[in-house]
Order: C-alpha cells, then sequence, then structure tokens
C-alpha cells in the first residue's frame, strides 16, 4: 500500500489520538458538570471532540492523494 | 390509536423496502446499479444503528448518563483503521469469493470445514439475544402505540400465552418477509443489490424519524438544550448523570465498551455483509470512513435531552426509559409524530433483521448444513444434477429458524434486561472472531488449530459469564448459579471468575473470553504443525497486496476434465450461468469457448473460486475434489513445486558453472606458470652460459696481465705475444658482448631494421670482398655462381651482409687451410631466392644439424676443441632470416662439407619490414 501509506499513517495517529482523546485520563480532565453555553462540560467535550475528529479524518481522507 | 391504522402503516412501509429491493435487483440485472455509489454505501453501513440505537440508547441514558455513548465512538475510531483494514478484508474477500465470516476464517486457515462451522454456531448463538431485543423493541412499540392516547407498559412477557403475543407474529411476519427478500434466488457472488438499496432507506428513515423527535422534544417541549441541561441539573436525581461515575470501574466499562464495540463494527455478521459482501467498489471507503461516523454523530445529538426529557416528564419510573422516544409524542399528544416514531423503530428493527438473518442463513447453509449434507453417503449428493432448489431451501428454512430462536430467546430472557444490555450480550459474542481474523490477515504463523482452540476458548467462556447468567437472571436457571457457582465452587461463579470482581458483567466477560481466545490462538499456533493448504492459504491473505493478479504455480496435483468441472458448476449455479462464467474465463486465456481450454490447476481453481461464491470455499473444495481426482501433496513435494525450489536449483546451477569457470581458468594459469617456470629456467641458462662464455676471455686477460704484471724485464717476443693474446680476447670478448646485446634486441624485437630495396647479388659481390682478407690468410678459395638478373628484393643491407659475412667466415673456419673452398651460390625460385654457402670441411653429423642453431652451441667436442667463435653467429643469423620471412638450414655429412642455406621471399613479409 506504498501509494496511500501516508494516508495510512495519518489515519492510524488519528486513531490513536481518539482513543487517547475519548478515554481515562483525558476523559477524566473534562469530567464536570461545569457549563459552557448552558450546555453540561463534558457533554459539550465529547461531542465537540467527536465533531473534530470526524471532521479531519474527512480532511486526512479526501485531501491526501 | 386504531389498530389497523397502525398495521396498515407498517404494512406499506414494508411494501415500499420491498419495491426498493425489486427496483434495485433489476437495475443490477440490466447492468445498471444504484447503489455503485459511495453515499449510499455509507448509509447502508447505518444498518449498525438498530432499534437498539433508537429505543435502547435513550434508555441507558437515562440510567448512566453518557454511558451510552461508547458503541458509537468505538466505531468512529475504527473508521479511521478501516482505510487499512476494511482494505484489506475487502481485496482479500474479492480474491477469494468469501461471502460470509465464516467463509473468511474457514478459508484463511486451510478451507476448513469444521472451522467454519465453528463460527457458524457461535455466529447464531451469539446473534440470537440481538434479535431478540428487536423483537422485544417493535412488539412493546407496537402494543404501547395501540393504547394511545393511555401510556401503559406492556404486560410481563411470560404471562402472554404464545399464541396471543405480538412479538410471535412479528416474528413470524419478519421471516416471512425476509425470506421473501432475500432468497429469491442464488448469487453466485451473494451479492443482494435491491437489500443494499432498502437498507440505505430505511437508514435514512431512521434517523429523519429520531431527529423529528429529538426535535420536538428539545425545541417543542422545552426550550432548546441549554434549557434540558439546566432543569436536569436542578433536579436531584438528575444531576448525577451530568458526570460519568468517578470510580475507576465506570472508566473500565467505558473502555470495554469502546473496544468491543470497535471490534462488532467489522465482526457483526450483517457489518460484514454489507461493508465486505456487498462492496462494489474499492473506493468507497474514501467516503465512508468519515460519513458514517458523521451519520452516528447525527443520531445520538438528541439522546441525551430525550433521556432527561423523559426523566422528568415521567418522574415517578412507572415509564420504562427504554419507551421514552415513543411515549413522549404520545404524552403530548402527537399521533402523527407518534406513529412516525414507531415507523421508524420498526424500520431499525427490520433492517437489522433482514441483514442479519440473511447473512447467517448463508453461512448456516454454506458451512454447517452443506459439508454435514456432503458428507454422509446416503443422500448421494454428489450426484444430483441440480441442488440450488436444495440450497434455497435451506437457506429459508433457516431464517426462520433463526428467527423463532430469537422468539424464545425473547421469552426466556428478555425480561431481565434493558435493551442494550441484552445487546450488549451478541456484541460480545461475535468480538470472539476479532482475533481469528485480524490475526489471520497480519499473522501468517496463525493456523487452523489455533484458531480453533482460540474460538472455541473464547465462546465457552463467553456462554459461560454471559450466556448462561442471563437465562439465570430470567429465571430458567437457578440463581444459585450466580451466587454461589458452578456445583457451589466460588472461583467458578460466572459474573467473578476466579475471584476477579470489580468488573461489570461486559467487561469481566471481554477480560476472560480475550485471554482465552487469544492466548489459546497464539499457543495453539505455536505449538502445532500446518498442512500444506493451510500455509498457502495463510500467505495468500497476508500478502494480498503483494500478489500479482493471476498466475504463479498453483499447489495442486491432479487430473480433471473440463467437461467436469463444468457439469460441477452447473449442478450449483445453473447450466447458462456456469457456461457464461466458463466462456468470459476462456476470453481471458484466449481459447474462444470453454471446452478448449486444458484442464489445468489453473482451470480447477477458478471452478473452486466460483463454487466458493455459492456454496462457501470448505464446501467448494470438498465439491472440487471429489470430481477431480486429486492426489494429496505432502511438503516435499509442495517444495518442489514452489518457486523457492525452482530458485535454489538456478542457484546450484550457476554456482556449477562458477566451479567449472574456475578450473578452466586454474589449468590456465597452471599452463602459463608453466610457460613462465621454463622462460624462467631458459633464462638462467642463458645467464649461466653468457657469464661464463664472459668469464673465459676475461679470465684469459687478466691471467697474460698479471704474467706481464709480474716479469717487467720478460722477453719482448713473448711479452709481444701475450700482449697479442690478450688483445684478440679482448676483442673476442667485445665480439661476444656485441652479439650477446644483438640477439637480445633481435629476439625482444627492439632491434632497428632499415629495408631498403637492394639486389642480393651486389650484397655477396660485397660480403665477399669484405671477407677477402679472411680467405687470403687462410688461402681457402672462394667461388661465386650467381646469374646475371636477380630480381630486388626488400631487406636490411647491413643484416644481410651479416649474415653472409657469418656464414662465410664458419665456412673458413671449417675449411682446412690449403686446399679449402668455399662455394657460394644464388638460386632464382619462383616465391623465393636462395642462397647457398658450402664448404669441403669435416661437414656436421645429421644430430647436430638443429642443434647448432642454438645460442652459445658450437659444432664439436667443447671439451678437447678450444671454441673458435661465441656459438652466437648461427642464431643471430637464423633470427635475423626468419625475420625478413625466410628460412635457414644446413645441409651436411660428416666428412663431405656442409652447406648451410637461406631463403628470401621475394615479396617480402609484411609483418616482417616493419620498419
Amino acid at each position: 500500500m506504498n501509494r496511500s501509506s501516508i494516508k495510512g499513517q495519518r489515519l492510524g495517529a488519528l486513531f490513536i489520538i481518539g482513543l487517547l482523546m475519548f478515554n481515562y485520563p483525558l476523559l477524566f480532565l473534562f469530567n464536570s458538570a461545569l457549563e459552557l453555553l448552558g450546555i453540561p462540560l463534558l457533554y459539550a467535550y465529547i461531542f465537540g471532540a467527536w465533531a473534530t475528529l470526524i471532521g479531519v479524518m474527512a480532511l486526512v481522507i479526501e485531501k491526501g492523494r | 390509536m386504531q389498530g389497523w391504522v397502525v398495521v396498515v402503516a407498517s404494512f406499506s412501509y414494508l411494501g415500499v423496502l420491498f419495491a426498493i429491493a425489486y427496483y434495485g435487483d433489476k437495475r443490477a440485472d440490466q447492468g445498471r446499479s444504484i447503489i455503485a455509489n459511495p453515499y449510499i454505501y455509507s448509509l447502508s453501513l447505518a444498518v449498525y444503528c438498530t432499534s437498539w440505537t433508537f429505543y435502547g440508547s435513550v434508555g441507558r441514558a437515562a440510567s448512566s448518563g453518557i454511558g451510552f455513548l461508547p458503541i458509537y465512538l468505538g466505531p468512529t475510531l475504527m473508521a479511521a483503521l478501516w482505510w487499512i483494514l476494511l482494505l484489506k478484508i475487502i481485496r482479500i474477500s474479492k480474491a477469494n469469493r468469501i461471502t460470509s465470516i465464516a467463509d473468511f476464517i474457514a478459508s484463511r486457515y486451510g478451507k476448513s470445514q469444521s472451522l467454519g462451522g465453528l463460527v457458524t454456531v457461535i455466529a447464531v448463538v451469539g446473534i440470537i439475544p440481538y434479535i431478540s431485543l428487536q423483537l422485544k423493541a417493535v412488539s412493546n412499540s407496537f402494543v404501547i402505540l395501540l393504547q394511545y392516547p393511555q401510556i401503559v407498559m406492556p404486560a410481563t412477557i411470560g404471562e402472554v400465552p404464545i399464541l396471543h403475543d405480538s412479538a410471535f407474529y412479528i416474528a413470524m411476519l419478519l421471516a416471512a418477509f425476509t425470506i421473501l427478500f432475500g432468497t429469491r434466488h442464488l448469487d453466485a457472488t451473494e451479492r443482494h443489490e435491491g437489500m443494499v438499496a432498502a437498507i440505505a432507506f430505511e437508514s435514512l428513515v431512521k434517523l429523519v424519524a429520531f431527529v423529528s423527535v429529538g426535535a420536538f422534544v428539545t425545541f417543542g417541549m422545552y426550550h432548546g438544550f441549554a434549557d434540558i441541561f439546566d432543569r436536569a441539573a436542578g433536579a436531584p436525581k438528575l444531576d448525577a448523570l451530568l458526570t460519568l461515575g468517578g470510580a475507576a470501574g465506570t472508566y473500565g466499562t467505558w473502555f470495554s465498551l469502546t473496544f468491543v464495540s470497535m471490534l462488532s463494527i467489522m465482526m457483526l455478521p450483517r457489518q460484514f455483509q454489507i461493508s465486505v459482501v456487498e462492496n462494489v467498489n474499492e473506493n468507497h471507503i474514501t467516503k465512508a470512513t468519515w460519513l458514517f461516523p458523521l451519520y452516528l454523530l447525527a443520531i445520538n445529538v438528541f439522546v441525551l435531552p430525550i433521556a432527561f426529557g423523559g426523566l422528568m416528564h415521567f418522574p415517578d419510573g412507572s415509564v420504562d426509559a427504554d419507551t421514552f422516544v415513543l411515549t413522549l409524542p404520545m404524552a403530548e399528544r402527537q399521533p402523527a409524530l407518534a406513529l412516525l416514531v414507531f415507523v421508524g423503530g420498526l424500520s431499525a428493527a427490520t433492517g437489522m433483521v433482514i441483514v442479519e438473518t440473511i447473512a447467517l442463513s448463508t453461512m448456516v447453509c454454506n458451512d454447517l448444513v452443506m459439508p454435514l449434507l456432503l458428507r454422509s453417503k446416503s443422500l448421494q449428493l454428489t450426484r444430483q444434477p441440480d441442488l440450488s432448489g436444495l440450497l434455497l431451501g435451506i437457506r429459508r428454512w433457516a431464517i426462520a429458524l433463526i428467527l423463532l430462536l430469537g422468539y424464545f430467546y425473547f421469552r426466556i430472557a428478555g425480561e431481565a434486561y434493558a435493551l442494550v444490555s441484552i445487546g450488549l450480550i451478541s456484541f460480545a459474542a461475535v468480538a470472539q472472531f476479532g482475533p481469528a481474523i485480524i490475526g489471520g490477515m497480519f499473522w501468517k504463523d496463525g493456523n487452523r488449530s489455533g484458531a480453533f482452540a482460540g474460538l472455541s476458548a473464547g465462546f465457552f467462556l463467553w456462554a459461560y459469564t454471559l450466556l448462561l447468567p442471563s437465562f439465570a437472571r430470567s429465571g430458567w436457571l437457578p440463581m444459585s448459579f450466580i451466587e454461589q457457582g458452578l456445583f457451589g465452587i466460588a472461583l467458578l461463579k460466572p459474573l467473578q471468575l476466579f475471584g476477579l470482581s470489580g468488573l461489570d458483567q461486559i467487561s469481566h466477560c471481554l477480560f476472560w473470553s480475550m485471554l482465552a481466545n487469544i492466548g489459546c490462538y497464539v499457543w495453539g499456533s505455536l505449538t502445532s504443525r500446518t498442512t500444506v493448504t493451510e500455509t498457502s492459504q495463510a500467505s495468500a491473505f497476508v500478502d494480498v497486496f503483494k500478489r500479482s493478479v493471476e498466475g504463479g504455480s498453483r499447489l495442486w496435483r491432479g487430473s480433471a476434465s473440463v467437461d467436469e468441472l463444468f457439469a460441477l458448476l452447473s449442478r450449483f449455479l445453473g447450466p447458462t450461468k456456469a457456461a457464461r462464467a466458463f466462456d468470459d474465463y476462456a476470453r481471458t486465456r484466449g481459447a474462444r469457448f470453454f471446452r478448449d481450454l486444458p484442464a489445468d490447476a489453473n482451470l480447477v481453481h477458478f471452478a473452486e473460486t466460483l463454487l466458493a461464491g455459492a456454496i462457501g470455499s470448505a464446501s467448494a473444495r470438498v465439491m472440487v475434489s471429489s470430481t477431480v481426482k486429486e492426489e494429496p501433496l505432502g511438503i516435499d513435494e509442495v517444495m518442489n513445486i514452489l518457486d523457492e525450489a525452482s530458485q535454489v536449483i538456478a542457484y546450484s546451477h550457476k554456482l556449477e558453472q562458477k566451479s567449472r569457470e574456475l578450473e578452466a581458468a586454474t589449468a590456465e594459469l597452471r599452463a602459463a606458470n608453466e610457460r613462465l617456470k621454463e622462460v624462467d629456467r631458459m633464462k638462467d641458462d642463458f645467464i649461466s652460459t653468457v657469464t661464463h662464455e664472459l668469464r673465459t676471455p676475461l679470465t684469459s686477460i687478466r691471467a697474460f696481465s698479471e704474467i706481464l704484471l709480474e716479469d717487467p724485464e720478460g722477453e719482448a717476443a713473448q711479452r709481444q705475444k701475450f700482449l697479442g693474446i690478450i688483445v684478440k680476447e679482448a676483442e673476442r670478448l667485445t665480439r661476444l658482448i656485441n652479439q650477446v646485446l644483438d640477439l637480445a634486441k633481435l629476439e625482444s624485437g627492439r632491434a632497428e631494421w632499415h629495408a631498403a630495396e637492394l639486389s642480393l647479388r651486389e650484397v655477396i659481390e660485397d660480403s665477399v670482398a669484405a671477407t677477402s682478407g679472411l680467405f687470403e690468410d687462410k688461402r681457402v678459395r672462394v667461388e661465386t655462381r650467381m646469374p646475371p638478373d636477380v630480381p630486388l628484393i626488400t631487406a636490411d643491407r647491413d643484416r644481410l651482409m651479416q649474415v653472409i659475412i657469418n656464414l662465410m667466415s664458419n665456412a673458413v673456419k671449417f675449411c682446412r687451410a690449403g686446399d679449402g673452398l668455399v662455394k657460394i651460390r644464388l638460386v632464382t625460385g619462383p616465391e623465393e631466392l636462395r642462397v647457398e654457402v658450402q664448404d669441403n670441411g669435416p661437414g656436421i653429423a645429421r644430430e647436430h644439424h638443429e642443434t647448432i642453431f642454438d645460442k652459445f652451441r658450437q659444432v664439436g667436442d667443447t671439451m678437447t676443441d678450444k671454441p673458435q667463435g661465441t656459438g652466437l653467429g648461427l642464431p643471430i643469423c637464423r633470427q635475423i632470416i626468419g625475420h625478413f620471412g625466410g628460412r635457414m638450414w644446413v645441409n651436411s655429412e660428416p666428412g663431405k662439407g656442409a652447406t648451410f642455406s637461406f631463403t628470401l621471399p621475394r615479396r617480402p613479409a609484411d609483418s616482417a619490414s616493419a620498419a
């Protein structure tokens, strides 16, 4: 898969970043009910990070040629 | 709400689904596929979201806040790896005509029928809870909706007799629908384009329905997200849900759910079917990688608001949280919305049931039933003319059976658990395929025994820690099983195996089953032998990106006939399809009709792959090998076939060649060495001889000089004599040295030649004149006989004179003084001129005729005769004459004189006159 090994590696990196973002250590940091625009911080973080991850995945996979 | 309204709505929805599927299949047959589109592909992947997503997420969120979400984060993370993993799986599956998960695993591990059967059993047992959860969701929502506008929870499951249980009828209805949907005909590739189109449609429907009710709750019932969360924070019990529980256990659960959903998105039979088997174009993965997670995000945005809305609206816990999605619009008097929600839920459930049961029935038919039937001798299946009807029948019965089993699980165990918990049981089951599949794709040494051991161990532990407790919870197994362990042994408590406590049920199950699975897989693979087929399949799978399309040696030996193979294929695919496939293949091989093809290993492989699409690779292997007379290959023989062996042979050929060349070179070197040694010897001889010759006159000179020195008053006459000798010897020495140098120059080719046109007659006359003194001294007569006209030749004048003078002085030397006669003749020949110098001396014995031309050789006994010359004269002459392209020789008999002759070519040799 040499034609897209960079793409594969970037996506692999995104995978690991996601794994870190959505699990214990980082998740714990945001685990509070403080409100961000009226939305609890935990929810805002998870959904926001999720949306961002999806966006970056889209960029990497569509743009990298 | 009138019952008939709901029923009509449901049937019309199902009708639309059916119509879409029908249209999709028709377009596929025409070759104008409507699903060859990355958006459709991505949407169809959303079959991952079932009633679990539609109803169950809200139920889970109501009890654990955001703890419902990891099930969707896992697939998002996995999607990032699809670029590597899914692409490889699709490539392998296309190359090997793999049509199900059981087929994939069976094919990878040596086309093993037993492994395929095991995978099928695990899949069926594991998915049954999942199907029952769909039935529970649909039947509950149906019953609830019927009570509109009242909100009444359905009766406890066990209380309703089967024949009055709506769930039963729903199960049967779904079975009939699925049979009609997916088993109308047999496709060799197991592709169902119509089904994919219908699934994409229903993904849209459920998304629209859920978002509608979510928007209604969030913005209709309340004033937006902030409002809902504010109020929830205010309510005492609810604000605990705004964060994750602090104990590490919650994070452990979070991670387990993420992990298990990461595996499930690939290993669920319906996901495998849609993402791999139904994949039309590998490039669709690109869009799916981010579109699918986006869908998941969209469908989950409103889960928490709905959950909180429901909790706040029904505070006393009388309404099951799993039903909030439906009961909230019902409570707010929105019948149309409620009906939409019901249809959305129906859509989610039917989508799952259709794809899952079709995938499972394919596995049951190809990997479980067919191998057993083929083995049974009494059925003589290998002789049946047409088996496609049998295959379809098996699949239909499988679908009905699976749904029936799902219903029974629903009755037995459905009450005890919330929807999500039931679903997680299935997730943990299909996660057992993970090591075998992922290991199979990247680890060539993973073999059948390892996979078998791993799958068995994992399945057993899953059943023990997750499935059986679910029966116990519902009362079908004694509770003592859970509380005290099997046979009362505390270490065997299914929820705290070997004393591991503190984990939630799923994490606990995952830990033990994965430990056993991976451990047995690795240990089994490393400690057992691998067969030939396993090794070649392992290579085919792991190296799928490195392989060229066709060709390479096939690990197969046997004899086959094209007709037999064709007959076999047409039994399963029908004669027209088989003929078309064979003819296409024939054309790629350059033949017009398949009957012209040779029945070689490639054709057998093609036939087997084609058949694998219809009945699975393990059964295809069995059928093909029973048709062709196959001979089993041993490892040794395979090594002969494989390329490595031919490489070794080629290498050894090269080595042989090299060693031969080496021998030849050595022989040459040896010969050259001999020659060098010879030359060295000759050089040593030459040097010793020369020094000897030089020393002799030097000795005389010294001796006589010393005498003269010692005796200055000696006799004048004697002094004269001695001085004369000294002078003569010095002259001789000089002559010798000159000649040695001359000869050296001649032999090494460094002499100078001045060629000119001359008359040989003149040269002879000049030479005679030059030596006249010698002749007079010794009173030897000279006679010349030369023709008057002598053609001119090109030669070096001085050298020529040197030769003639030498010959003449030799002649004089050996003539007796007084009556010596030297005759010189010149003869003109057609090609050459010949000069003869004859004397009437003592002559030369025949054995010396050649040796006198050697260096330092003088005729006569060297002991008694005083050396008269240097012994170099004749060799020099011969060199010179040879340089001009002539020859020199002697004719003589002892007592009769000697005749020295030499020839000179009339046209000079090209190589000679270089100067």
